[in-house]
Formats: C-alpha cells, structure tokens, sequence
C-alpha cells in the first residue's frame, strides 16, 4: 500500500487555482520530492496532506487514511517541519519536545527515552534546557525535525526544510534526517526550491503553476536533457544560433547573454564548435546536467526567475490576504 | 481559507479520544501556566495598573469629593469601594491578554503545531480558557493579599470562594477574549480590541461607581456588560450586601447565585462560539 496516495488534487484561492490537478502515489519508506518555484503549489499541497487546508476537489490519502474524513488518524500519523518554524522559543528545547510529545499520545512510560533519543540524534541533548530563543536558525530546525520524530509517524513532512540556511548547515541537517529517515523506516515527503537538496529524493516531482510536469528519479531526469549542458559567450549571439542551427542542427537558447545548448558529448563538441563557429567564441563553459536544466527544459523558465512571475506573486499576495495560508 | 463543516459528505468527522484530548487540554494549559509564571516582567507590569488605579484614584477621588462621596456609599471609604473594582480589573486585564496569546502564537508559527495537532479544536479552545483563567485567577490572588490593608479581614472559606469567584469571571472573560483571537491575523488589532472592547467592559462594570441612578442608556449598557457579573458578586464578598445590593433587572435584585450562572452561561455560549470559529477558519 502506498504512503501517500493523490489523485487529481485541486486547490483554488478565489479565482487562482494553486494546486491544479496533482496525482501521484509515494511507496511506504521513500524519500520523495516537490521540487519547484516558489508559488508553484508546494506548500499548498503539504497543507492539504497534513489536513490544515481542505482541497477544492480530489483526494488524498495519507498512511491509509482520507485526508478530508480521517483527520485525527492522519494527524497522529505524520510528522511534520514547516517552513516557518512553529516552536515556542519561551520554552526551553526539552519544554517544547514534551509538550508534543503529550498532544501526541506518545505513552507516558516512553516519553523520556524518546526525547532523549531524538535529541541525541540532532546533537541538542546537551542543550535541552536552554530557551529556545538561544538556539542557532540551524539548532531551531533540528529540533524541530526531532520534534517531528518523536510520535513515530510514518510519514514525515517537511517543507523547504533547510530554507535560510548556510550550506554547511544544511548538509549537517540532511546528515540528521536521512539517519532518522532510515531508523525508523519512514516516508518522507519533502518540498524544496534547493537543486542541491532534491538530489537526496529517491523521486522528485517538478511542479509548476500548480501542475506535476515531471515525475522520475533525479538520474532519469536529468537523462531527459540530453548528456552535456554547453555554455557559450559570443559577441553576436543572434548570428552564431544560426550558424549553430544551420552547421549541427541544435537549438540553442540564449540566457543571461549566453547560449546554452544540450549536446551528447560535451567534451568532443567543445573544440569543433570554437574552431569552426562562424562568430568567435569568447568563453565556453561545459557541466553535466542538473535539476536546473531540467526544471529550464520542462517549464522554459529557470526556476529562480518565478519570483518576478505575476501569477506566483498573485498566489503569493493571495496567501497573504487569507493570513497565510501556510497555516 | 476554505470554510466548512464539522461533517464531511455526510460523514461525521473522527474526533480523536477523550483520553486525548484531555492530554491536549492539560498540556495546552500547562504551557500558559509555566510561560507565564517565567515571565516575572509581566507578573509586576499587570499589578502595577491596577495598584494604580487604586492608589491614584482612590485618593484623588477621595480627596476631592470627600465626605459627600463616602456618605452616598454608606459610610465607607472610596479606596475599599474601589477594591473589589480593582482586583476584577486584574482578572480582566490578565485573562484578555492570556487569551490573546494564540494571536502571538499565529504570528511566531507555535499554533500550527497545536493546529494539525491529534486533538480537537474544542480541547485546544479549552486548554487555552483554563489556562487563561488561571494565570488571572492568580493574579488576583496577589491583590487579596491587600485586603487587611484595607481593612477586611480574611478567613479561610472566604479566600476559597474568593478564588473560586475570580476563577469563573477569569474563565468568562478568556472565552471571549479566545473568540476575538481566533479572528484576529495580527498584534496591531490588539490595541483595537482594548479600547474599543476592554476598556468599556472595565468603565462599565461597576468597578468605578455603583452601577446605581445611572442614565438610562448606560443601565442598559451595563447589565449587557459580563465584567459587571463579576464586580458585584466580589464586592458582595468582601464588603457585604449594602454596597453591592446585586444588579437590578425589571424590580429584580441579581444574587451571587444568578451573578454565577449567568457567567457560567456566558462562558458556555462564548467558548462554543470559539470552538466553532476555530473549525471554520483554520
């Protein structure tokens, strides 16, 4: 059976449709990922999974149990780190790790070892008795992904969970997680707009505009791109996309005042290109492909640039409107 | 936010166990209890208006009206008319604030971890009530302290039904203050709610003046006022029945039974309100 089960989901905001038709099934223990921009539905469809929205249409089922109908077993059933932290920092980390671990049901005969156990993983126990208010951004998620464990859910959620972090934070944090992860056995269902971050899913759902545009293992999509990713500087890019098109037959695109075109090997192109190109080339850049390139190729756009995209920052005006509709 | 039913398609929505939620209940209580016996700052700041109030005004009104003042109450002083007045003005104050702080909590991010919590809205209104009530009731625990300084004395059974007094007006009070909260996005409107709301519960509810020969349209203002439930009962307690004959209603004398269980019932009917604006917005 599987962990999440979603079939045709819809979400409107007045008029503006944030999730638009999302089906998709994640396996019991997989590491799963929404990867898209900001706006692009994420957040909405975890707040639909863990029962804090209602979907306009569709269904959803966690763990086994209907989203809509079997609220408090799918809440007893998950686990979940948000985006914008939820603990109570006048509390100290063993204070608010209690606190959950009551609303929880976690048997009193159990309740110590567990906390003790999730801190030690996250490398707080020393720290227990500090206010949270004293924590680190970093030390505040981890005790927030411990927090998230201390039920045993089958399902963890987490949404864009190392946003606002430095890299070395972050991989820190994904070191935790993926312990935990496996320990326990759970699904994980993670958003992020992090490309870096993705490559940890064992699957990954591109989605834009409130729309799955791909589903695949991180490998098979970026196999969709083709091998090589070239990046060249022209001082008439105009001319050498002709030239490029007419000699080879490629496309290319220009981006930020380069072309970028997709080759099958990067490394044999490279010279033929520079000596026989029409326009000279001033620079030329070569990288194997990344979600970049595969969320560029699905959706024409980088996935960086949707902050500026007016229906993003509609949905994004519309969230605020509700009093963030993250909650 | 989609608003919606308690029942889906029909089907009735799963609750979660009693035993469950009154694990929720305790807890969320707990929570208010130990943050606000952590905050000292708070503790002081909340006893210092009162105090105030009654230092400021007690002798000033005292001072100035004088004798013509303590005659029309009977031969008793303004500063212990006052007192009862003062203490309710505590409990208003603190269980406002104390139900106000699930707006803090949607603004720092804690009522999402409350909100897809296992346990019901209504464990989580609950929790937040008792927790209100308890803080205040304490808080006017503090200022009985006062009371030989007065000049009243002080036995056991009054201070438990003082308490218990405090407890329920406390208790009225948070439910309200929980049903502005739960429509409330932001701290600014917060300034709003006291003007507007609190500060005319307080005016109004006999904790100045005798709620006596009053015009005709602030008579009716004030028995719609639930504070005034509370003021007269607690005056009735520590000063006895001649300053505090009981709110009239038609050629009726409210006693501190009827006081009792109209804030009981006040209590009822704002927290099923709260209970429900809490399944319809979030």
């Amino acid at each position: 059976m599987p962990s999440i089960e979603v079939s045709d989901l819809r979400k409107n905001f007045g008029p503006v449709p944030a999730v638009d038709g999302v089906s998709f099934d994640v396996e019991e223990g997989e590491v799963f990922g929404f990867l898209g921009p900001n706006g692009a539905g994420k957040t909405t469809t975890i707040n639909i999974l863990c029962t804090l929205l209602r979907p306009t249409s569709g269904t959803a089922k966690v763990a086994g149990y209907d989203v809509q109908t079997q609220r408090n077993a799918v809440r007893q059933s998950i686990g979940l780190v948000f985006q914008d932290p939820s603990l109570d920092v006048q509390l100290t980390g063993l204070e608010n790790l209690r606190f959950h671990a009551h609303v929880y049901n976690v048997p009193g005969s159990e309740r110590n070892s567990r906390i003790e156990e999730v801190l030690r993983v996250v490398e707080l126990w020393d720290r227990r008795n500090a206010v949270v208010k004293t924590y680190s951004g970093g030390m505040k998620r981890r005790l927030e992904i411990a927090r998230g464990l201390i039920h045993h859910p089958r399902v963890l959620f987490l949404d864009e969970p190392t946003i606002g972090l430095d890299p070395q934070t972050r991989d820190h944090i994904w070191t935790h997680i993926l312990q935990l992860q496996r320990a326990h056995e759970i699904t994980l269902f993670m958003t992020t707009h992090y490309m870096e971050e993705a490559e940890h899913c064992r699957r990954i759902a591109v989605i834009d505009q409130g729309k799955i545009v791909a589903l695949d293992t991180p490998d098979a999509l970026k196999r969709m791109v083709g091998a090589d990713i070239i990046s060249l500087r022209t001082p008439d890019n105009e001319k050498a996309i002709v030239d490029i098109r007419q000699r080879y037959g490629l496309e290319a695109q220009s981006q930020d005042g380069r072309l970028r075109l997709e080759v099958p090997n990067g490394a044999e192109f490279i010279p033929r290109v520079v000596h026989e190109l029409a326009v000279p080339v001033e620079s030329v850049d070569l990288h194997r492909p990344t979600l970049d390139d595969v969320f560029l190729k699905l959706t024409g756009h980088a996935i960086r640039d949707q902050e500026a995209d007016p229906l993003a920052t509609a949905r994004a005006m519309g969230r605020m409107w509700r009093g963030g509709g993250r909650r | 936010m989609a608003t919606y039913a308690p029942t889906v398609n029909g089907q009735p929505e799963r609750y979660a166990g009693l035993e469950a939620n009154l694990r929720g209940i305790y807890i969320i209580w707990y929570r208010d209890v130990l943050r606000s016996s952590r905050d000292r700052a708070r503790i002081i700041a909340s006893l210092g208006q009162p105090l105030l109030f009654l230092i400021v005004f007690g002798a000033g009104l005292s001072a100035s009206l004088g004798a013509g003042l303590t005659q029309q109450l009977g031969n008793v002083s303004y500063v212990r008319f006052l007192y009862p007045g003062i203490i309710s003005m505590a409990v208003l104050f603190t269980s406002i604030f104390s139900a106000m702080s699930i707006v803090w909590d949607r603004e720092f991010g804690f009522l999402r971890e409350l909100l897809v919590a296992p346990v019901s809205r209504a464990a989580v209104v609950l929790g937040k009530a008792l927790g209100g009530s308890t803080i205040a009731m304490f808080q006017g625990a503090i200022l009985i302290i006062l009371a030989p300084v007065i000049g009243i004395g002080l036995n056991p059974l009054l201070i438990v039904e003082l308490l218990a007094l405090m407890f329920l007006v406390a208790f009225a009070i948070a439910s309200v203050g929980i049903l502005i909260a739960s429509r409330l996005q932001t701290m600014e409107s917060f300034q709003m709610i006291i003007n507007f709301l609190v500060m005319p519960m307080f005016f109004l509810s006999g904790a100045f003046f005798p709620l006596r020969q009053l015009p005709r349209w602030m008579a009716v203002v004030t028995r719609l006022d639930p504070v005034a439930y509370g003021v007269d009962p607690l005056r009735r307690l520590l000063l006895g029945s001649t300053l505090a004959p009981g709110i009239q209603i038609g050629g009726y004398h409210l006693g501190t039974l009827d006081d009792i269980g109209i804030l009981a019932v006040f209590a009822v009917v704002m927290l099923l309100l709260a209970m429900r604006s809490f399944e319809t917005t979030e």
